[in-house]
């Protein structure tokens, strides 16, 4: 970006989703990250996995956070890059699923360790391991919903927290089919 | 038996058809790419391309003196022909070099082919001898890159990156080949006829509407300018064309930035010379006061719009690109076209021409007067007088010496740059060669290699400065083994003149360094290469050298002693827009603000 004064009033910046579908090949996910690196754009969060065997594609869930004007930027900017095929704005695009699984291990005694339970059953998250002094829980859906769960957690005990990033989807009966076939 | 015995023959004949060396299959697929010419040096990650190479009777190699060197040389051949240009480098420091080149390459969307030793791949990640991260390294710096793991892919992974570097917005691409798949044994494959999905960005599909809307947009316009760039040039000579014919039909001024000279020529009445930091008067001041901007294949580079919030205030502006994110990247415009500059073009000109006859274009002699006004303020005068020779006569002299030759000129730069951008006139596209984006020292003697190896019969002018010169200056020795006639103009003024003009306007004339000491005789030093050396000190003694220079059949060192402490005007200091130029040191400017001061 310029360092000069922008010449119209900037607007404020909003969280965005976008959904890429991207070759599996080494050095994919370090041009897109150093895209927004090298360019100063934010990364709230990345989640990147193969989804197509057959045709080595990947798929990058990405949350970015910026202006309009910025966000068509990043866009426009990940289209440049050789092996990105398709770059979705769901944001833009409409109703769209945002989901994320959390991993949280407490270190727990006495009541707080029947309080723990109670609030896991509350967020239906799963039991992964027990011991004496500690639990694993496992639990998936929106990110503020990990992050309240989290927090609960937190006050209750020592915590490790691992969390995969957000993985995104739109809603509705639209798929990507055609766009892949292109390719 | 006799039977059997044949048949085995021609199946082992069969075999060595059908199968080659990684090697030598690289090769092949350049001369089917149409490379002519790569530009390289020699290592060990590199021995079995260069055993290929010298077998091949289709590509002739250029061994430069240093792998920039080769990129910048690559550079010149690509554009002042429109073809890709080919660079081969070893692996570790060889690639290392080479990256200036291709960040240059970048940034001025050249395309560019270079191919990269590596270390077998058995021992990539073991810090082995001259193994560096190449992919790694120049992923900032390249449109994309490979490193080859698969012998079976290496015919594609060649041909798509030819298609790559030259299609869209142009760019150089990198292939890092490891030596044990330059040896190893490949089935040819040919290009296939259609490569997809590299451009997404950009489509053949002219959205006709909005060519109507720009159109009329600009024939309704009562004070329009047109300002063109690099992506012009790019688009090749029909783009030019259709430039200046929409100019003509609109009756519209024209400016162009630094990368776009040559593509409306100067001798046309309507092109106001370049516009932007060292632009003239009356250009910038066009692009300040019209109420209606065509942008054709530039950037808004920050060189060009000087401070943003003051760029053009009341205008309404239209961008054509072929990169959709140079749209609305830095300036925001209210019609943003993606296309190839020449298909854009040629719509427009087309509409333009249809609703010329239906309705009356506005009139603009008063758009006209006020900038005949403005050129009345002559920003590019100066005053030689006295013996010593002003840096912008030399220009003004060469440019005459030599214009009824087919010219081609590269620069380094500095003030010496900028004052061959105003003081020589270009005539045609591709003739004009410096390094804009990156601002590469060191760019323009290389580059004139590349230049006269693609044109050896037109004369191909360095203009330089004597700290420029130091950079590249190995490159002395490619001149004369391949006997190129380059002629190396030095605008000697025995310092690096755009530092040290910055350090006079912003820092309180503290010299810091930037003085160039300890010069070498640049007549002695050419004879030590076995060339000619001539110079000049005196202003009336620089025609005749001019002459000479150009009479003189080999490579020519020219050092041009010029006024030491002359400064390059008219000038936007850093931070002020474009009603805010200062056109001589007398010029009382306001100091340069806290902002501007931060700029480069
Ligand atoms: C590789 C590189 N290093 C540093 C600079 C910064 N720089 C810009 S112009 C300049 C001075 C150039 O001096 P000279 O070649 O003598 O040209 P002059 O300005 O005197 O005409 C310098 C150091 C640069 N552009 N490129
Ligand atoms: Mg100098």
């Amino acid at each position: 970006m310029s360092v000069y004064q922008k010449n119209e009033v900037e607007e404020v910046e909003t969280s965005r989703t976008l959904s890429l579908v991207v070759d599996n090949q080494p050095g994919t996910l370090a041009r897109v990250i150093g895209l927004f690196s090298g360019r100063g754009y934010n990364i709230e969060s990345l989640t990147v996995t193969e989804i197509d065997k057959l045709r080595s594609l990947s798929r990058i869930s990405l949350v970015t956070r910026g202006t309009s004007m910025t966000i068509e930027q990043i866009k426009s900017q990940l289209l440049r890059i050789v092996p990105v095929h398709i770059v979705r704005d769901l944001t833009l695009e409409g109703p769209f699923i945002k989901s994320e699984l959390a991993l949280v291990k407490l270190v727990v005694k006495g009541a707080n360790r029947v309080e723990a339970l109670r609030i896991a059953e509350t967020f239906r998250a799963r039991t992964l391991d027990v011991t004496l002094t500690s639990f694993v829980f496992e639990l998936t859906g929106k990110p503020s919903k990990l992050d309240a769960f989290i927090d609960l957690m937190r006050s209750l005990g020592d915590t490790e927290i691992s969390r995969t990033g957000v993985s995104a989807i739109s809603r509705g009966h639209k798929t990507e089919t055609k766009l892949l076939d292109q390719i | 038996m006799l039977v059997t015995n044949d048949f085995l023959i021609e199946s082992i004949n069969k075999m060595k058809v059908d199968y080659i060396s990684g090697a030598e299959a690289v090769i092949k697929a350049l001369v089917e790419n149409h490379v002519e010419v790569i530009f390289g040096y020699p290592g060990g990650a590199v021995l079995p391309l260069y055993d290929a190479l010298f077998e091949n009777k289709k590509i002739k190699h250029i061994l430069v003196r240093h792998e920039q060197a080769a990129v910048h040389a690559a550079e010149g051949y690509a554009r002042s022909t429109g073809k890709v240009g080919c660079v081969l480098v070893t692996s570790g420091p060889g690639a290392t070099n080479a990256i200036t080149g291709l960040t240059d390459a970048l940034m001025d969307s050249i395309p560019i082919i270079c191919l990269s030793g590596q270390v077998p791949t058995h021992l990539i990640g073991t810090d082995a001898f001259q193994e560096a991260d190449t992919t790694g390294i120049s992923r900032p710096c390249t449109k994309h890159n490979y490193l080859v793991k698969d012998p079976n892919k290496l015919c594609e992974i060649i041909h798509k990156s030819f298609e790559i570097a030259s299609s869209g917005r142009p760019g150089p691409v990198l292939i890092d080949l490891p030596k044990d798949i330059q040896l190893s044994n490949v089935k040819y494959e040919n290009k296939k006829n259609k490569i997809n999905n590299i451009n997404k960005n950009i489509s053949s599909y002219v959205d006709q509407n909005l060519i109507n809307k720009v159109a009329r947009l600009l024939l309704e316009a009562e004070r329009p300018i047109i300002y063109g760039g690099g992506g012009v040039v790019n688009s090749g000579p029909e783009a030019s064309k259709l430039l200046t014919e929409l100019v003509n039909i609109l009756d519209c001024p024209v400016t162009l930035t630094l990368m776009g000279l040559g593509c409306v020529p100067n001798s046309n009445k309507r092109f106001l010379g370049m516009l932007g930091m060292h632009g003239t008067y009356e250009a910038n001041l066009a692009m300040h006061n019209c109420d209606v901007m065509l942008n054709v294949g530039a950037r808004f580079d920050d060189r060009v719009t000087g401070r943003l919030n003051a760029f053009a205030p009341n205008s309404k502006k239209v961008h054509i690109d072929v990169d959709k994110s140079s749209i609305n990247k830095v300036v925001h415009v209210d019609y943003g076209i993606v296309g190839d500059c020449k298909n854009i073009l040629s719509a427009l000109v087309q509409e333009v021409k249809k609703l010329h006859n239906q309705k009356s274009m506005k009139t603009k002699t008063k758009w006209w007067s006020q900038i005949n006004e403005w050129k009345d303020k002559d920003s590019l005068g100066f005053k030689q007088i006295g013996q010593n020779i002003k840096p912008q006569q030399a220009i003004k002299s060469l440019y005459e010496k030599t214009k009824s030759f087919d010219t081609y000129i590269t620069t380094e730069v500095g003030q010496h740059q900028m004052w061959a951008a105003q003081y020589f006139g270009f005539s045609k596209p591709n003739h004009w060669m410096t390094s804009g984006g990156l601002g590469t020292m060191g760019y323009g003697l290389p580059s004139s290699v590349g230049v006269q190896i693609a044109h050896p019969k037109s004369l191909v002018i360095d203009i330089s400065g004597e700290a420029s010169f130091l950079m590249n200056m190995q490159e002395l020795s490619t001149i004369v083994q391949y006997k190129l006639p380059v002629k190396i103009f030095i605008l000697n003024n025995e310092w690096m003149g755009m530092v040290r003009q910055w350090q006079e306007l912003n820092h309180g004339s503290r010299y810091s360094e930037s003085y160039t000491s300890s010069l070498p005789d640049f007549v002695k030093l050419a004879e030590s290469f076995g060339i000619s050396g001539l110079r000049v000190d005196n202003v009336n003694n620089l025609d005749t050298t001019i002459d000479d220079m150009i009479n003189i059949k080999g490579p020519v060192i020219a050092d041009i002693r010029v006024e030491k402490e002359e400064n390059c005007f008219p000038m936007i200091p850093s931070g002020a827009a474009h009603n805010e130029m200062i056109l001589s040191s007398h010029d009382n400017h306001k100091d340069t603000s806290s902002e501007g001061l931060a700029l480069v």
